[in-house]
């Protein structure tokens, strides 16, 4: 059981100008259950870095005061458990039950009552695998319910969860989900951060709202919050339940075909696959993880050869033989992880990469809201600007077709709108695109097909 | 990339149920006179023997085999450098290959080098064969007090690298995407190359980052002194395989003086 008071809490990080946190006063009681909201940059993170001791002295300014049962966090660390995004980077060892003790080792938990413990944590959160479990064989979702345990297995008073279901697919998501239903305990204190409101709320009973500049813009339980502050949340990039998009649909029938793949394989990872798109249409792909929804956008984008089949893009045969220049004008490839797709220290210089005319530049980057970040370094670019510039990037050789993977991926409402809403004024403009994706709303909005992949 | 493996071996083999750090000690101290002196006579010997004990290690010898070809090439250009430059040409005449003079001499160095390659790597690979990376670490700090904040550390980080072979075919076919390939000019390659390498560094140093503060937040070097949920212990016997490991090595340098071979690396 934690309780947490903050007094005029503000937090500056070392070479910023700017607060990341501030005038923050805020109380929350024992076993109280609370989902942490705010637009991007009003300092969610930093304050949960801050609750869980992980802003050292020295990294930054700090103002008024911020308090766990009347300790400074730093010294509270025993009483606080924190679950990140990113499975990958959470787990330290080899071996499944490994990794849980791996926490109680360092708390200098009596070696005959770590096994016990451990088994209960893994229990609780309905990890199905024996404790010897390959950490590397676990899907994103297992890998996540795994952290989880080794938080859980702690017993923290103070559990702190920083969008840990950003980084999943929707199965690996319901997981954890699932995994937090199960270990409800009225005696932790439970502080949510997650974009995904719907999925959220069944899990507390409070909502704290961050105001960017300072300060709590609303707190309360979840209808008043919402009934007040909902369509503002929304606009900022909240998700909140009960604000639909409208879907949007192609206006123009599709024209010629830009790209058909026939009874393409590539072994063992995608089973024979016939697919096309033309003109001024979505084509969506969609199935299970390792299906090979990846690999055939990769095929069709002309990076990897099949080892089976054939495929032919504007009408030319083959387009991984193509000079990667010819390659960029005519198919556009959106990655999963921007960042791979960025090889210059400047965004502007990322779009002149091909020399595109300059009015094609300054086009993108106006269309893509980078204006102002011309001049950033793109590996400095929070998540949704990023995901906005490689889709610039992709476009700057003004391919008719543009292929994405996962491209609304962990995004807030307000990018995922501004990415269907420029993929929907592509497609009028006559571009063929083809989205592998998990996201059904994606699907639902902006679909003109779905190809449907089954594992091989 | 297969660097976190389950060892093909039989890990219930009497050696390779040793002590880490025990088979550690035992493999370092073997090939210790190895690199004593350079007759051919001493690698010959340790060879055969670390091959003799090879079943009690558990390791076949196809498994040996498939790890140590890696090796050739580089006994190869060994062979080839000492048969072309060795300063030394005594002994009688075999062959004269236009302006090279190969004699016995000229080939026994070379032989001796090429065994000793061999004869210096396979203790290693016989360790690393029959030992879980985590049994490692957890030996190499209740065992032998080596910081956890290194050990511990280290293995953390060694979970990460398999994911870095993925990482460079995305980054790699990204580029192509964009619009770059280097075609036959190696100055464009070695850009994109460059360029590939620092993509990579970014998300190497952010996940290590990361991961850093995901061991923090669970209490990892915190000052609490740890407590080890796997035992590993180091009994007479590993002081046996280390003990007697030194001796074997020693009495195959002792061969090598008593048939005259003996050739002291210094002097």
């Amino acid at each position: 059981m934690s309780e947490i008071r903050l007094t005029g809490f503000g937090w500056r990080h070392a070479g910023r100008k700017a607060w990341a946190v501030r005038d923050l006063d805020l109380h929350v009681a024992h076993g109280e259950r609370v989902l942490l909201l705010g637009p991007s940059g009003a300092g969610k993170s930093t304050l949960l870095a801050a609750l869980a001791g992980l802003l050292p002295e020295d990294s930054g300014e700090a103002a008024g005061t911020v308090e766990i049962d009347g300790l400074d966090p730093r010294k509270a660390r025993e009483r606080v458990g924190i679950l990140f995004q990113d499975p990958q980077t959470q787990l330290v060892m080899a071996r499944s039950g490994d990794d849980v003790a791996f926490g109680l080792e360092n708390r200098g938990v009596p070696a005959d009552d770590i096994w016990p413990l451990v088994s209960d944590a893994l229990d609780r959160t309905g990890f199905p695998y024996p404790i010897t479990r390959p950490t590397s064989a676990l899907s994103g979702g297992e890998a996540q319910r795994l952290a989880l345990a080794g938080v859980l297995a702690l017993r923290p008073g103070l559990l702190l969860l920083d969008e840990p279901t950003a980084n999943l697919d929707p199965a690996g998501a319901a997981l954890i989900r699932d995994s937090l239903r199960r270990t409800r305990d009225p005696d932790t204190t439970l502080i949510l951060v997650e974009h995904r409101v719907a999925e959220a709320l069944p899990l507390v009973d409070r909502v704290v709202v961050l105001e960017p500049g300072g300060g709590v813009r609303a707190d309360g339980p979840p209808e008043l919050v919402f009934d007040v502050e909902g369509d503002r949340l929304a606009a900022e990039g909240v998700w909140v339940p009960g604000h639909p998009i409208a879907p949007r649909k192609a206006v123009l029938s599709p024209g010629i075909s830009l790209v058909r793949a026939q009874q393409v394989t590539v072994s063992p990872r995608l089973s024979p696959t016939t697919v096309s798109t033309a003109e001024g249409e979505v084509l969506v792909v969609a199935g299970p993880n390792g299906a090979g929804k990846s690999t055939l956008a990769l095929v069709l984008g002309g990076l990897l050869k099949p080892t089976g089949g054939s495929v032919v893009a504007f009408a030319d045969a083959s387009p991984w033989k193509w000079r990667a220049r010819e390659l960029a004008g005519r198919i556009g490839s959106v990655f999963q992880n921007p960042e791979h797709q960025f090889v210059t220290s400047r965004v502007v210089d990322e779009l002149m990469l091909t020399q595109p005319p300059r009015s094609r530049v300054d086009d993108l980057l106006d269309r893509l809201r980078l204006t102002h970040l011309a001049q950033a370094n793109p590996f400095t670019l929070s998540g949704g600007e990023a995901r906005r510039l490689s889709v610039a990037t992709a476009l700057a050789g003004a391919p008719r077709l543009l292929i994405l993977d996962e491209p609304t991926f962990g995004q807030d409402r307000r990018t995922w709108i501004e990415l269907v809403d420029l993929l929907d004024s592509l497609r009028t403009d006559g571009h063929g695109i083809v989205a592998v994706t998990h996201d059904d709303d994606f699907v639902d909005c902006l679909a003109d097909r779905v190809h449907r992949l089954d594992r091989p | 990339m297969t660097l976190t493996v389950t060892p093909a071996v039989t890990p219930t083999a009497p050696l390779a149920r040793r002590n880490p750090v025990a088979k550690l000690a035992a493999a370092l101290l073997f090939a210790l006179p190895l690199v004593i002196t350079l007759d051919p006579l001493t690698p010959a010997i340790a060879l055969a023997i670390e091959l003799a004990v090879l079943p009690l290690f558990g390791v076949r010898y196809s498994v040996l085999a498939r790890r140590v070809w890696p090796l050739l090439p580089a006994a190869a250009g060994v062979l080839i450098t000492m048969v072309l430059f060795a300063a030394d040409r005594d002994g009688p005449l075999l062959f004269a290959a236009g302006p090279v003079l190969v004699t016995t001499g000229v080939l026994t160095s070379a032989l001796g080098l090429v065994l000793r390659i061999f004869a210096v790597a396979l203790p290693g690979i016989i360790v690393f064969a029959t030992t879980d990376p985590t049994d490692l670490a957890d030996a190499l700090v209740q065992n032998a007090k080596t910081p956890a904040r290194f050990a511990i550390g280290a293995l953390a980080a060694f979970r990460l690298i398999p994911l870095f072979g993925q990482e460079w075919q995305m980054i790699s076919l990204a580029r192509r995407a964009r619009g770059l390939d280097a075609g036959r000019n190696p100055l464009a390659r070695l850009r994109i190359f460059v360029s590939t390498a620092f993509a990579l560094l970014v998300g190497a140093l952010r996940r290590g980052g990361r991961l850093a503060t995901a061991m923090d937040a669970r209490g990892f070097d915190s000052g609490t002194p740890r407590t080890f949920a796997r035992r590993q212990v180091f009994t007479v016997y590993d002081w046996l395989l280390v003990g007697l490991s030194l001796g074997i090595g020693v009495l195959v340098l002792v061969a090598s003086v008593v048939t005259g071979l003996f050739r002291p690396i210094i002097g």
